[in-house]
């Protein structure tokens, strides 16, 4: 009974492209549901249909043959999938995600699902970060690959994470003024970490690369800088930050892209019922998964940057191995030689992102800048000083709870934006590690679900 | 190590009615312990629908549900914060002439509970809610009800309760509970022991437990109302609607969110719930019916809690009938919210004076016939 | 007055669109939000502070982009793409 129902992965980006590849290969026919438009994830997006002629090289830089690769597998398996572009999933509950396009609801019953979510910025917060012109290092990209803009004339590249110099080198190729990178990691740090990187010498290749072009091209790069704040009353003219010797200065920009690396979507692991971890690397609650990828609700398979970051590559890789540990699962045949190469590799990737971890910490001192008027929670307009009064007084020991009395979390956006500012909160006001504050509960819907959709419900076949 | 705490009054419980029963016994000068197996007001009392109504109510709670609405009035005074409770009214909806038959029948049968209700019909209805336009035929207004936000008022009573100098631990379950002689003993793991002459039973859905540990079983189940709130919204709503028949109700909060409730959630397990699919759309079809205004809204987020409903939907509050010294206040079937503080202070008042004006009777916890 | 700058891809064919009732344009593929920020510099004001808001993540996960058509349609701006004959607003509606 249970291998009646198809196979479903949630996101076409590298993970879920790669497990529906391998499913196919395997005589499967894979529901692969993705939000986006086109397939590609968003580190291979494509472009919108539409007359853009970019080729993949001026697209995707070092990675086009990649990206390409990943597109073309896709396009390979087409007519063996039921792809659902344009479909958010909403919910998961009771073996069934509910799915929204076009205005109308639908559940798909799974036996068997990988989620390969993805992820989104990481972000904390400093006076004016809501202003017009502030956009995160991942949204600044996805203006320039998708949609062939700029965030600004003069842009300023602030935090940490390799998409602060790669993005900065983009954005300068494509001949936008970058006023500078600020790098919240201190040079030295930097430097230290650099032997470890040399496990994968292509990537330090590269980001040397970044930086050397950068330099050539007269980019000030600052390392151990902290933000200030963005000034501007209708859309921000300045970046004013503290130099590692703590002296404050000023540059004129009329964008800030910033972000502090990467953040899993986690919600519908939380929804689906999976057991969460703290990941100290990730300095997040993770849904646990093996080696291959199984959680810990037998049928349900996590791959890719959505359960953990460790990037694009090893998300082909996870992606391929879930899809091979489903097949186990269902007693197919799997090919050894290919699951220990992907084993392997896999654990090399591992190594390396740890070494990259170490070359681009989490500003774990940010938090304690953070003034109480400094607004948190984009969605809600809390601030820092809410939340720390709720640790302060006794009232609040953990997420929901400060959740339940501030509002922070309760938008829009469920917290993705504000929730690891609200952890480092309450864990330094009440004296604990970032892993003591326990993590928000998922709710659905997961994003905002138009209330039309209740008279548009669709029956399942 | 165990702890040790010899106090007059032990609760079990730190909803609203546990919260606001501990607020009052120590205005009344008794030694209280609070133990909260959870965060206080983080169950039912703290994710209801906010509705702080008496209109609808069976006539024998209205004596209690007005007390609460004194004390509700009292609110600021007595929390230190507002919890954003408005008198916004409370309008119960008729879609048929025998619906608004009912709701004229209703007020007959109150007047002199002090309701103040008002039955609007025809043109003074569409001239003083617009927002409805055709949707309803009349209506009928409590003026003095309103809506509050239960995730600050539940946990709001249970601390004002602990500056006042009671003893509140959360996080502590309650996992042995017995009679010693004339002193309640309360277990919580290793780690703590509670000693009390009177002994609250206000543990919501998990009341049974303490009441069967007493010889006193209860046929209570748990459900799950399901509820949702759309993104913020300009204002087209200022009074708390529910619907005569029931369905589906909803209330606007001054920053334009709209919530609305209807439906069932579902159990994860004892102590867990969530929102359920159907529930969910449903609720979304029937507010966008009622209330155009939805038609372009999202709803951001959906959740349920675990309630106590007992088979004739009154709640089971006053004195043991095996035990003296305990007293009980739970399974309040979905409609505890308001009237909370009310019994909260009737039951301090069990505890002070032995005795209470209010009409119990129809609340004893052995009116129902024992199911096995 | 815009946010945004075109840097590539400029070879599309023109959309025509009102923004706050002015007929402006964008380009065939442009999502609300490259259309709107290139012709202004903000896409909404917020409901409780009324502060100005032109978007954040661009890949609909910080929901701060949605904005409202003159039918009162709500539209996640980054995720929804320009057509012919959009009538987008970016004033606050909570002011007024």
């Amino acid at each position: 009974m249970s291998e009646v129902l198809p196979p479903v992965i949630v996101g076409a980006g590298p993970a879920g492209i790669r497990a529906a590849e391998r499913l196919v290969a395997a005589g499967l026919r894979p529901v692969v549901v993705d939000e986006a438009a086109r397939w590609g994830g968003q580190i291979y997006r494509q472009p919108p249909d539409g007359g853009f002629t970019r080729p993949k090289t001026a697209l995707y830089g070092f990675e086009a043959g990649k990206a390409d690769a990943v597109h073309r597998a896709m396009a390979a398996i087409r007519d063996r999938v039921d792809y659902c572009p344009r479909t958010l999933v909403w919910n998961c509950e009771a073996g069934a995600l509910d799915l929204l396009s076009e205005g109308a609801s639908e559940a798909l019953p799974f036996s068997h699902l990988i989620l390969a979510t993805g992820a989104t910025d990481r972000v904390l917060p400093f006076p004016g970060w809501t202003l017009p012109g502030v956009f995160t290092l991942g949204g600044s990209q996805v203006a320039l690959k998708f949609q062939g803009c700029a965030v600004g004339r003069r842009v300023a590249f602030l935090g940490t994470g390799p998409l602060l110099y790669l993005v900065a080198y983009q954005y300068l190729k494509a001949g936008v003024e970058v006023a500078g990178v600020f790098d919240t990691t201190p040079f030295t740090t930097q430097a230290c970490a650099t032997a470890g990187m040399l496990r994968d010498p292509a990537t330090l290749a590269k980001g040397l690369l970044f930086v050397g072009w950068l330099r050539a091209h007269g980019v000030p790069i600052h390392n151990g800088v902290r933000p200030v704040r963005g000034e501007g009353a209708e859309r921000v003219d300045a970046l004013v930050w503290r130099d590692a010797r703590g002296q404050e200065r000023r540059t004129a920009c009329d964008a800030i892209a910033f972000g502090l690396g990467l953040r899993s979507e986690t919600q519908l692991a939380d929804l689906a019922g999976c057991r969460f971890r703290f990941d100290e690397a990730d300095r997040a609650w993770l849904p646990e998964r093996d080696g291959a990828g199984r959680s810990s609700v037998p049928g349900v398979y996590l791959a890719g940057d959505g359960s953990g970051i460790s990037g694009a590559d090893a998300a082909e890789l996870a992606g391929e191995r879930a899809a091979l540990a489903m097949l186990e699962d269902l007693g197919r045949p799997v090919e050894a030689a290919r699951v220990k190469e992907l084993d392997g590799r896999l654990a090399r990737i591992a190594a390396f992102r740890r070494s990259l971890s170490a070359a681009f910490p989490f500003p774990v001192d940010w938090a304690d800048a953070i003034a109480d008027d400094t607004m948190i929670c984009r969605c809600e307009g809390i601030t820092a000083g809410a939340v720390r009064e709720v640790a302060r007084s006794g009232q609040a020991r953990e997420m929901n709870r400060a959740k339940a009395l501030t509002r922070a979390g309760m938008g829009r956006c469920q917290g993705r934006m504000c929730s690891a500012t609200t952890a480092e909160l309450l864990s330094r006001a009440l004296g604990t590690g970032p892993d003591g504050v326990g993590r928000l509960r998922a709710q659905p819907p997961i994003k905002p679900l138009p209330v039309s959709a209740g008279a548009e419900r669709r029956e399942v076949a | 190590m165990r702890e040790r705490i010899d106090c007059d009054v032990a609760i079990v419980g730190g909803g609203i009615v546990g919260g606001s029963a501990a607020l009052f016994l120590r205005q009344a000068g008794l030694s209280v312990t609070l133990l909260e197996r959870d965060w206080c007001g983080a169950k039912a009392s703290g994710v209801n629908f906010g509705g702080v109504r008496r209109q609808g109510r069976p006539l024998e709670q209205l004596p209690l549900s007005q007390r609460a609405h004194s004390i509700w009035g009292r609110l600021p005074e007595l929390l230190g914060t507002d919890a954003e409770y408005i008198r916004s009214g409370h309008l119960k909806l008729a879609r048929s002439e025998p619906d608004l038959a009912s709701l004229i029948a209703y007020r007959e049968r109150t007047q002199g509970f002090g309701l103040g209700l008002e039955i609007v019909t025809g043109e003074e209805f569409r001239r003083r809610w617009p927002a409805l336009g055709d949707r309803a035929i009349g209506g009928s207004l409590c003026p003095e009800d309103g809506h509050a936000n239960p995730r600050l008022v539940s946990p709001a009573f249970a601390r004002a309760a602990a500056k006042l100098g009671a003893v509140v631990r959360e996080q502590t379950p309650v996992d042995r509970v017995e009679k010693d002689g004339g002193r309640f003993v309360l277990l919580s793991g290793d780690a703590l022991e509670v000693r009390a002459r009177f002994l609250l039973n206000t543990a919501g859905a998990w009341s049974w437990r303490v009441a069967e540990a007493f010889g006193e079983p209860v046929p209570l189940e748990s459900l799950h109302p399901n509820m949702a709130v759309t993104e913020p919204l300009p204002r087209f709503l200022d009074v708390n609607i529910g619907v005569e028949g029931g369905g589906v109700y909803g209330r606007q909060v001054p920053r334009g969110n709209m919530v609305v409730g209807g439906g069932r959630g579902f159990a994860l397990d004892a102590d867990r719930a969530r929102p359920q699919r159907d529930a969910v759309l449903t609720l979304m079809r029937d507010a966008a019916e009622l209330f155009p205004q939805l038609r372009h809204a999202h709803v951001i987020r959906c959740w349920t809690g675990v309630e106590g409903y007992t088979p004739d939907r009154n709640p089971i509050v006053g004195p043991s009938r095996t035990t003296p010294g305990l007293f009980h206040a739970f399974g309040f079937s979905g409609a505890g919210f308001q009237i909370g503080p009310g019994v909260g202070q009737t039951l301090a008042e069990l505890v002070t004076t032995g005795g209470t004006p209010m009409p119990l009777e129809p609340f004893r916890i052995d009116r129902f016939t024992p199911t096995a | 007055m815009a946010l945004l700058q075109r840097v590539a891809e400029q070879g599309r064919r023109v959309v025509r669109f009102t923004l706050d009732g002015r007929p402006v344009e964008a380009l065939e593929g442009d999502t609300i939000l490259t259309a709107m920020l290139t012709n202004g510099d903000r896409l909404r004001r917020t409901e409780f502070a009324d502060t100005p808001r032109a978007g954040f993540c661009m890949m609909g996960a910080c929901q701060d982009c949605w904005v409202r058509t003159e039918e009162g349609e709500r539209l996640r701006a980054c995720g929804t793409f320009i057509a012919d004959g959009m009538r987008l607003l970016s004033n606050g509606e909570w002011n007024s």
